[in-house]
């Protein structure tokens, strides 16, 4: 700890199931990702699935996150949203104060990053669509990527690669330009 | 929904022991906010229960509200509540560098942010 008072930061990673958005925040986190859990609030349960068993239990929704020091007074916290749709209301909590959000994409299952794209677009975030290569290899152009989504033009569509550091730093400075412009737009 | 409020479930109720029942918290704490525990809450140690010490110990470098939930694997929601208690009474104290938790970083901090990830 270099600082004893570091400004926090933060920085959203949604996406579909297992799209890599752990792998993503443990790339370029300084400490081994951490993971919080938080019990699903009575107000949400309301609108969640009768008729599921696990509710009845006290269900929790776990989240990944991960820390980068950016000098002595900055502390940026990325954090990987809980997968499934029904956990959106945590969502609410982890966008708000966030510089952005990076939303993963596996081309090979679009269809799981409609409901972030969605989320992030009506929830007036900045944010970008990072097509996660995992193999190294690009399998659709990101103009197809963003077609399909329907992605507005202003929104940044980049090619990412989870597993390195150099990558998902790229991403993240992609990202925060976009804030910028953002934020440059709306003064 | 079949309430849950009979105590049937000890995995939804044994948390809220911890916060006397308690979902709210006196502070507004974000999940990156960070704090610190302050001399008087080191010195007050010894006399606080196991999770309030516990909270204190680990305060002693900054941690946001999400670590102190991770690092001592208590929920979210009541290591806010017990954090939002601890600050009241002066054991721990936010960092005065937190921006307010609904703004949006402004233009100069998203470029020093810049910065910073560039340095990477």
């Amino acid at each position: 700890m270099t600082t004893a008072n570091p400004i926090p930061v933060k920085i959203v990673v949604a996406g579909g199931f297992a799209v890599g958005k752990s792998t993503f925040v443990g790339a370029v986190s300084d400490i081994d990702p951490l993971t919080t859990e938080a019990a699903m609030t009575k107000a949400s349960e309301g609108i969640d699935d009768l008729g599921d068993a696990t509710t009845k239990k006290g269900t929790t929704v776990a989240m990944d996150f991960g820390r980068v020091g950016l000098g002595a007074e900055l502390v940026l916290y990325l954090f990987g949203t809980p997968g499934q749709d029904r956990f959106h209301f945590m969502w609410d909590e982890l966008i708000r104060g966030a510089i952005g959000a990076v939303v993963l994409v596996d081309t090979g299952r679009l269809d799981q990053c409609f409901p972030a794209v969605d989320y992030m677009e009506r929830a007036g975030v900045p944010f970008v669509v990072a097509i996660n290569a995992f193999d190294g290899v690009l399998r659709h152009h990101p103009d197809d990527v963003r077609e399909a989504l329907d992605v507005p033009a202003h929104i940044p569509v980049l090619v990412t690669d989870a597993r390195h550091r150099a990558a998902v730093r790229d991403t993240l400075v992609g990202l925060v330009r976009h804030a910028m412009t953002v934020a440059t737009a709306s003064a | 929904m079949t309430s849950t409020d009979t105590g049937a479930s000890s995995f939804r109720v044994r948390p809220y022991l911890l916060t006397g029942g308690r979902t709210r918290s006196a502070v507004e704490l974000a999940l990156e906010t960070i704090v610190r525990s302050t001399p008087q809450g080191h010195s007050a140690l010894e006399s606080l229960g196991m999770e309030r010490k516990q909270i204190v110990s680990l305060c002693a470098e900054p941690q946001s509200l999400a670590e102190v939930s991770a690092h001592l694997r208590i929920h979210l929601q009541v290591a806010r509540v017990l954090l939002g208690d601890l600050i009241t009474e002066g054991h721990v104290a936010l960092q005065a560098a937190n921006a307010q938790p609904a703004d949006r970083p402004d233009l100069a901090l998203l470029e020093r942010v810049l910065d910073g990830l560039q340095a990477l």
